[in-house]
């Protein structure tokens, strides 16, 4: 990694207790939660399908993701749209949106080796910021989220 | 001018595209020559030069052109001595190939208007390129621009052959009736002026041919370089995307006014919906191609293929204008290349057995290709000797296709469709013509792919006929909505067969659904139709089943019915892929947005009746009945029904003949016997459940009856409740329950089940008395 701070916008959101974040430049926009066309047989991180202005966006659930449980209280999730090169795009559903924050590359670290489970395969590495871990989402990951399941299931 | 032919409908198409590409191609010509003069020895730029002017004169020559093939002919041999470096590039040699290629602008200009190369002269660059070529055969070279005409002329006469002779004579006096003989003023006097002073006039030659031709063209018509042009397919593609999604904003924005008051956004919708209309009909036909382009090779497949069987064939074509996507003018290309061969090599028989059978020695084979209710029909047919549907049936039975006696319930036209199925040949033997068992299910499970679908017609000593029915696109399709669960399912309208509504059975019309061998099945009109239920497939919560809504879909030869909770609508939909999320879920063919704006998804029928099949074990009634006929099942099959209540009882295979139903009005009294005419016969009916001394219900609507057949003995109908399953199972006997009658008891599929004892059975029932 280069000496040469480099700065960097992340896009932050919470799921349960952790505080992640994607780059900004990958976001194509956050809307909030929508009517969903459940697609049955899916995989169950698949929560469904969203109307974007004409496009059909695939909602994944970063919540059963994770491994984390189902969100206890009545809000309902909010979506992060991702973009994806193929000219798809994803929503991932969060529970609440953060502001978007600056970060410094030099204080990007390794994935911490406290972070166990599914997480640890889908954060890229964290930024120490004052106060708390912002863990970066390796969005291409999450995309393949399918492809995750599937091996797992025929293993 | 008026009464020459105009281009667009005097010359063919082959000729503009020729005409299209030729200008494009002399544009580029023009460009490269110049470039070379800066660089008379770069290859790659003669080489490409070369094959332009090669390309216009191999095309020019299959288009009779002769004059424009002679010119061309010449220029292209001083281009190979460039490119072979024989020859050193001058400004001369640089202004004659420019010259060539103003001539050669000038007699397309020529065609294009007049649908022939009308009388622009060549024989003056023709001469200044041989010049180029031969130097030594021209003396002088001021000297040479004026004779050498008149040099040519007798060239001119020779191959022109088309306009013989008369070509001179008919000169000077086409001079003065023709507008576009002036064109041969300005090209001479530009040629002649040639030599002289080489670099000037090219830029000036342009001019000069071109200005008397544009008044004519601007009143005539376009040109053809102006009036057509090359667009990328991926921008069409996405343009076709971009009109579906107006189409759907369109649905929603009718939908949504038609509940308005407003008089004027009710009118600006009605634009809206027409306009959006017009031009979905409008960029669709940029992407549609006449079904000619696949046609185009066949004369010559029949012709060769003719010539090999020995068989004269006459081939007709109609319709050949007719359009259809380009996409799928690609896949169709070798199911019907297919379907010819077939028709040639099989259809159609040898000219002596033609003759014997009081038919012109030569065959006909007949292509047509129409429009008939959004779709695309092509039909290929021939007078040959038809189809035998003793003999496919026979072959069927041969490869193992389907078995004798259930041959002998198809009806003909099933018969037919058996050609269909995969491993089928009637080839006497193997050629390389065909014969080898693959074809007519490739044919079917390509056409069914993109949509479309195949059948045939044959009458025995006429012909054949199969029509093969494909969409016009496949970017918006018709489809029907239908709900289950809360969401919204779409079925594209190509596997539709019909829709079949049943009430509740408290309307008295009987019990709807039935189970043979475990399947459910629904008797339509007499058939039965295994049923799938979504809810089961897409393993949802059962719907309520106060009414049965059946979709009857067909699907690679086989029709089933599908069970939703309700049909909504009919909808023109845009597929859409799946995101690669989802994609590997079974039972989804894609995602469209529905008028009110929510995402469905669109139903994979093929993989659906695939998946039922693997759920459901048999899912063919046909199937079914050829486990009860096939000697395996014999030896320890047991068939699950259930008497009563809720009893179970097993019947061993062994005698059982037939599975069949009966109505309640079927059924006649003989004494205190009842029976039914079954086949000719009277056919005793016993309950297995009152027989057992179980609690039967002796009254009901239908009934279902296992007809059992001892070895020539009279039939005899053993009526259960209901035919639950077909198992294969070692039997574990318990005595536990005994009674006559019974076997004893066994656990089978986790039921405690009771195993009839046939024989006693049988025994009691002719005996009339319990056992």
């Amino acid at each position: 990694m280069s000496e040469l701070s480099q700065l960097a916008q992340l896009c932050t959101f919470t799921v349960d207790d952790l505080y992640l974040g994607v780059d900004v430049t990958e976001v194509q926009e956050v809307i909030r939660y929508q009517a969903m066309t459940v697609v049955p047989l899916a995989p169950p991180v698949v929560r469904g399908l969203i109307n974007l202005r004409g496009q059909i966006v695939t909602a994944l659930d970063l919540r059963s993701m994770l491994g984390l449980p189902e969100a206890s209280s009545d809000e309902l999730p909010v979506n992060v749209v991702i973009r994806d090169g193929a000219d798809e795009a994803v929503s991932l559903l969060v529970d609440q949106i953060g502001d978007v924050v600056d970060v410094d590359e030099i204080a990007f670290e390794d994935v911490p080796p406290t972070l166990t489970g599914p997480a640890r395969e889908l954060v890229l590495g964290a930024y120490k910021l004052p106060g708390r871990l912002l863990l970066v989402l390796d969005t291409r990951k999450v995309q393949d989220v399918h492809l995750r399941g599937l091996a797992a299931a025929s293993a | 001018m008026s009464d020459a032919p105009v281009f667009a409908d005097g010359l063919d198409e082959i000729a503009q595209e020729f005409l299209v590409e030729s200008y494009e191609n002399l544009d580029e010509l023009d460009r490269a020559l110049v470039a070379l003069e800066k660089e008379p020895n770069s290859r790659p730029l003669l080489a490409s030069i070369f094959r332009t002017i090669h390309t216009i004169k191999g095309t020019s020559g299959f288009l009779a052109f002769n004059g424009l093939e002679r010119v061309t002919h010449v220029g292209e041999n001083v281009l190979s001595r460039l490119r072979d470096g024989h020859l050193e590039l001058t400004p001369e040699i640089a202004t004659v190939l420019l010259q060539m290629v103003d001539v050669v602008r000038a007699l397309l200009g020529t065609i294009e208007q007049t649908g022939a190369e009308g009388d622009v002269d060549t024989a003056a660059v023709e001469a200044a390129l041989a010049r180029v070529l031969d130097p030594q055969a021209a003396p002088a070279e001021p000297e040479a621009a004026a004779p050498a005409p008149a040099e040519d002329a007798p060239v001119l006469d020779d191959t022109d052959a088309a306009d013989g002779a008369a070509d001179e004579a008919d000169g000077p006096a086409e001079l003065l009736a023709k507008p576009d003989v002036e064109e041969e003023t300005p090209v001479q006097q530009v040629l002649e002026k040639a030599p002289v002073a080489p670099a000037a006039p090219a830029p000036a030659a342009v001019e000069h041919v071109d200005a008397p031709a544009h008044p004519e063209e601007g009143e005539q018509r376009r040109s053809i370089a102006d009036s057509s042009i090359r667009v990328d397919v991926g921008l069409l593609d996405q343009l076709m995307r971009m009109v579906g999604e107006l189409v759907l904003t369109r649905n929603q924005v009718v939908q949504y006014t038609a509940d308005l008051q407003n008089v004027e956004l009710q009118r600006a919708s009605q634009r809206l919906n027409l306009i959006a209309s017009e031009l979905q009909e409008g960029v669709m036909k940029t992407r549609m191609q006449p079904i000619e382009g696949v046609w185009s090779r066949l004369p010559r497949v029949v012709r060769d293929l003719g010539a090999q069987c020995g068989k004269q064939v006459k081939l007709v074509m109609e319709g050949r204008e007719t359009e259809l996507d380009r996409t799928l003018l690609e896949a169709v290309k070798d199911p019907l290349t297919h379907l010819v061969r077939n028709a040639v090599d099989h259809g159609l028989e040898t000219p002596a057995d033609r003759v014997a059978a009081g038919k012109p020695a030569e065959g006909t084979l007949t292509l047509k290709a129409y429009h008939e209710s959004g779709q695309v029909v092509v039909e290929v047919s021939d007078d040959g000797r038809g189809m035998d549907p003793v003999r496919i049936g026979n072959k069927a039975v041969d490869n193992g296709l389907v078995s004798r006696e259930q041959l002998g319930r198809m009806a003909e036209r099933e018969v037919l469709d058996l050609i269909f199925r995969p491993g089928f040949s009637t080839a006497e033997q193997v050629t390389n013509v065909s014969g080898r068992g693959v074809g007519m299910d490739v044919v079917r499970t390509n056409i069914e792919k993109i949509g479309g679908s195949v059948d045939i017609q044959s009458v025995l000593g006429e012909g054949s006929t199969v029509r093969v029915r494909i969409p016009l696109t496949l970017a918006i399709i018709p489809a029907l909505v239908v709900r289950q669960g809360g969401e919204m399912y779409c079925i594209p309208q190509v596997s539709l067969l019909e829709l079949v509504r049943i009430e509740g059975e408290s309307e008295g019309v009987g019990p709807q659904i039935e189970h043979v061998a475990g399947a459910p099945v629904h008797r339509l009109r007499g058939n039965l139709l295994p049923l799938v239920f979504l809810s089961e497939q897409l393993e949802l919560a059962r719907e309520s089943r106060e009414a049965l809504n059946i979709v009857v879909l067909q699907s690679e030869g086989t029709q089933f019915g599908l069970v939703v909770e309700d049909v909504v609508d009919t909808q023109e939909i845009v597929v859409r892929p799946l995101s690669r999320q989802i994609k590997h879920v079974e039972g989804f063919a894609g995602a469209t947005i529905t008028g009110d704006g929510r995402v469905a998804l669109i139903l994979d029928i093929a993989g659906l009746s695939q998946r039922a099949k693997a759920v459901g074990g048999s899912l063919s009634a046909m199937s079914i009945e050829e486990q009860l006929s096939s000697e395996d099942w014999d030896a320890n099959g047991l068939l699950v029904c259930r008497v009563g209540e809720d009893r179970r009882v097993a019947l061993p295979m062994g005698d059982i003949a037939r599975l069949e139903e009966f109505s309640d009005g079927d059924i006649e009294h003989a004494g205190d016997t009842q029976v039914v005419q079954y086949r000719g016969e009277l056919m005793k009916l016993v309950h297995v459940g009152s027989l057992l001394g179980l609690a039967g219900q002796m009254h009901a609507d239908r009934y279902s009856v296992v007809v059992h057949r001892h070895d020539g003995e009279q039939p005899l109908g053993f009526v259960v409740e209901e035919i639950l399953d077909v198992i294969e199972q070692e039997l574990q006997l318990s005595d536990v329950g005994t009674r006559g009658g019974l076997q004893g008891s066994a656990v089978l599929q986790g039921f405690v089940t009771d195993i009839v004892d046939i024989p006693a059975l049988v025994a009691a029932a002719r005996g009339g008395m319990y056992v």
